[in-house]
């Protein structure tokens, strides 16, 4: 049993804080946390974030025919070991938008499924720690046909993915850290649209999306009980073009987002199948020259993000099942 | 499991395998449209009726200089010169010219209207700055591109490139100047052959009349409205289909034209569309005399109604008498029974859209930084041209007919709804929460109704066989209103009936031109 709940800790992350709906994925695919073999992890999620205020091309503004935009996710996400080295996660969110002010009609739906496969290839005592190295692959695609150009109400971008992260966790004692840069390819997007204007016109309804750059640093507490940490995310679009002065937002903007927060995830000690988990995530701006240009925010808005979820652990391995009564289904 | 499993693993790879290697490069749908091969010549053309000019021969052209003297021959020779050596450059502009002048001087007008067509920011205390024509490259730059800006800025290229065509084959037939290909057999022809006289150059023609106009139309984008002209003469050198003096001779007169049609632009009222605050409030005052609930913006901060005297601009098929005329009767009364049922009616419509309602509202949308719906209309139009093979004065009178039909289709129904200032279906009910920005002028009738009624019938004229198909294309436009929440059932179909009343008089004009 102790084995179990060890190793099936699940730590959401926030990632990129778009424009559009703000998007927060099971992430324990960014997480040095592995599952147990034949164990599955699941459970479902809520996130509730929203923006006043947000860059149009650099220049932050808020837009009196919006207000505050607010986004809901409802998710369900998981994660199965597949080998103690190799683990599958999944997530799928329904997503709803809202805008306080103006005219402009929310947005709903399920957005994209995420599938990953998570590789631990190395694993060593190094000083007094221990260096754990990954490889992640991920591909995500829509679930349903909703429209990613009535930004910032549509629920997604509609754009199919994958991405492949390297990743790097020291621990020493009940401290961590852990460190992971991701490459995002982005596939083209289909709009409603015969024609639209970027920097130049184009006479198509496909429009090509740029890829993306992700960094992200966690550092923090790690036990078998508690986890909390605080995280840094660095959300980078590798193309792109800037929203023009009053204009709409467009799926294909170069959407920029640097964004702090935390993560506390407990485990009940009555029950170790079921951890809660909770965090807060806010997308940072600078005034200062030197740091604006690290944090480099646009065409996305300020958000802020709450979250909360739990996790049920499922054990599917005929050896621990024995040990373990609570694991039936 | 272990089959879930597996397949899940592959599934992974084979997508991330695609999505990697897979080409982003978007294909615009006219980058490869063929070169201009028509059917017709259209070598009598400078008999047909023109829209501004007195005649084909208004504009002197002066004679050419014989195949055989010096000068042309040196004017030969620059085009042997660039074919020896062709940069990827060259031979791509030489493919993109040769689609068709009207075609590719359409696309860079939409592009440009697109690119303009965005409301300004407010001031700090809550008013809105106006574009200046005399300071375009200031925030807010000149012009805001909204749709009666757009139907006008379409409907004068157009007609202006008619009218330079007409002159321009008028003088072909008169000088009959063979192509530099047929004179020298040892030039190559770039882009298909063609038995029209190559003087003066009917593509310099369209490039001059579209430049004279953009000067005034779009300020701010001279440079690259240049380089497109640079770049399409260039290209018709470079192709063998002109030699320098039909560019030169081309281009003056398109220029000359165009001045005409500048001038009357200049003196169409719809500079002083704009109107004034004492002339706003007066339309309020007027709607409550009448017993009615003035229209009033639903931005925030309440943005000044958008061109409220386009109604009076000079129209292109009939005067304004006849505008007057076509003005329909009121909408039902704001208190009325009739206008609440109208009301639920679209909370209906917006309470739960189905993904087809939403994806009918948005293709038809043409808001905000797009070439507005006289473009969208444009757009199908050259689509549907480029089927027929028609040649580039064809071309010309063609587009030139659908957009005055456009464009006067805006100044009635501007006149329309400015005259019963009539509320939008969210001022009357707040919960009506709209799937596409909601325009900032009253209600009654829809624009994209009354454009499409219009685009819609003289189109079914010029190519009979899809004139279904454009009423079809009409109707889902203007229903497309009533889905996205931004207007009233009486608005869509009255529209739709005043835009079939305005093709009628585009149709009239083309039975009557001598093209027919």
């Amino acid at each position: 049993m102790k084995k179990i709940f060890k190793t099936k800790t699940i730590i959401l992350v926030w990632l990129p804080a778009l424009l559009m709906a703000n998007t927060v994925s099971a992430q324990t695919d960014i997480d040095a946390i592995m599952m147990e073999k034949n164990a599955f992890c699941v459970g479902p999620m809520y996130s509730y974030s929203s923006w006043k205020k947000y860059w149009e091309g650099t220049l932050k503004r808020e837009n009196l025919n919006l207000g505050k935009v607010s986004t809901q996710m409802f998710g369900l996400m998981g994660n199965y070991g597949l080998t103690r080295k190799i683990n599958l996660l999944f997530s799928a969110p329904y997503v709803k938008t809202k805008a306080s002010a103006g005219t402009l009609h929310g947005m709903k739906g399920i957005q994209d499924l995420s599938l990953f496969v998570k590789w631990r290839p190395f694993q060593k005592k190094m000083g007094a720690g221990k260096l754990s190295l990954f490889g992640i692959a991920g591909v995500s695609f829509p679930l349903s046909n909703y429209t990613p150009d009535f930004l910032p109400l549509s629920i997604g971008l509609h754009s199919k993915t994958a991405s492949a992260r390297i990743m790097a966790d020291y621990q020493l004692g009940n401290l961590f850290a852990t460190g992971s840069a991701t490459y995002v390819f982005r596939d083209n997007i289909e709009i409603d649209r015969t024609s639209y204007y970027t920097t130049e016109m184009h006479y198509s309804n496909e429009v090509e999306m740029p890829n993306a750059s992700n960094y992200n640093v966690r550092l923090g507490f790690r036990n078998h009980r508690l986890i909390a940490e605080a995280v840094y995310n660095k959300w980078t679009t590798l193309g792109g073009f800037d929203i023009t002065r009053n204009n709409m937002p467009f799926p294909s903007n170069k959407m920029n987002a640097t964004t702090v927060g935390v993560n506390v995830k407990y485990v009940i000690p009555s029950l170790p199948q079921l951890s809660i988990v909770g965090g807060f995530t806010t997308t940072i701006d600078s005034e200062s020259k030197v740091l604006g240009k690290i944090i480099d925010s646009r065409n996305v808005g300020q958000a802020t993000a709450v979250y909360g979820s739990f996790f049920y652990v499922l054990d599917f391995s005929h050896k621990t099942k024995s040990t373990d009564k609570p694991a039936k289904k | 499991m272990k089959k879930i499993i597996f397949s899940s693993l592959m599934a992974i790879a084979v997508v991330t395998t695609i999505i990697v290697a897979c080409n982003k490069d978007v294909e615009g749908r006219t980058d490869n449209t063929p070169a201009l091969n028509p059917a017709n010549i259209d070598l009598n053309a400078g008999a047909w009726r023109p829209i501004l000019l007195t005649g084909p021969a208004e504009f002197a052209v002066t004679a050419p200089s014989a195949t055989t003297t010096p000068d042309y021959i040196a004017q030969i020779n620059e085009i042997k010169t660039w074919q020896a050596e062709m940069t990827g450059e060259e031979k791509r502009i030489v493919k993109y010219w040769s689609a068709g002048a009207v075609l590719r001087w359409n696309e860079i007008l939409r592009e440009l209207v697109a690119k303009h067509n965005l409301p300004p920011y407010q001031n700090a205390d809550g008013t809105y700055p106006f574009p200046n024509a005399n300071n375009p490259l200031a925030y807010p730059q000149f012009p805001f591109a909204n749709p009666p800006y757009a139907a006008r800025a379409y409907a004068y290229v157009s007609a202006a490139q008619y009218d330079a065509l007409v002159a321009t084959y008028h003088y072909k037939k008169l000088y009959n100047r063979a192509a530099p290909y047929t004179v020298d057999a040892t030039v190559n022809a770039l882009i298909p052959k063609s038995a029209l006289p190559s003087y003066p150059s009917e593509d310099a023609a369209v490039a001059g009349a579209a430049v004279e106009l953009l000067k005034l139309l779009f300020p701010g984008d001279q440079d690259y409205i240049q380089q497109k002209a640079e770049e399409h003469k260039r290209s018709r050198i470079i192709a063998g289909a002109n030699v320098r003096s039909d560019i030169e001779a081309g281009e003056a007169l398109g220029r000359q034209v165009a001045q005409k049609f500048v001038t009357r632009a200049r003196g169409d009222r719809a500079g002083a569309a704009i109107g004034n605050q004492a002339q706003w409030t007066q339309m309020e005052t007027d709607a409550i005399a009448k017993g009615e609930t003035p229209w009033y913006s639903l931005e925030s901060p309440r943005r000044p109604p958008m061109l409220p005297l386009f109604g009076k601009v000079k129209a292109f098929l009939f005067d304004s008498l006849t505008a007057i005329s076509l003005r329909p009767p009121p909408p039902p009364l704001v208190n009325s029974p009739k206008m609440k049922d109208e009301t639920n009616e679209i909370y209906g419509f917006i309470k739960n859209p189905t993904r087809e309602h939403t994806r009918i509202v948005h293709f038809w949308a043409d808001g905000v930084g797009t070439y507005a719906p006289p473009g969208h209309w444009d757009a199908i139009a050259a689509e549907d041209f480029i089927t027929k093979n028609f040649s580039e004065v064809r071309w010309a009178r063609n587009l030139a007919l659908v957009n005055m039909a456009l464009m006067d289709a805006g100044i009635v129904c501007w006149d329309t709804k400015y005259f019963y200032f009539n509320p939008r279906p969210t001022q009357l009910d707040p919960n009506i929460k709209t799937l596409t920005g909601i325009p900032n002028f009253p209600a009654y009738i829809s624009g994209h109704s009354t454009f499409s009624g219009a685009a819609a019938t003289i189109l079914g004229h010029i190519i009979p066989e899809k004139a279904t198909q454009y009423n079809a294309m009409a109707t889902e436009a203007s229903l497309s209103r009533m889905y996205g929440g931004i207007h009233y059932r009486a608005d869509c179909e009255v529209g739709m009936t005043v835009g079939k009343n305005i093709g009628d008089y585009a149709v009239q004009r083309a039975r009557t031109d001598g093209a027919e």
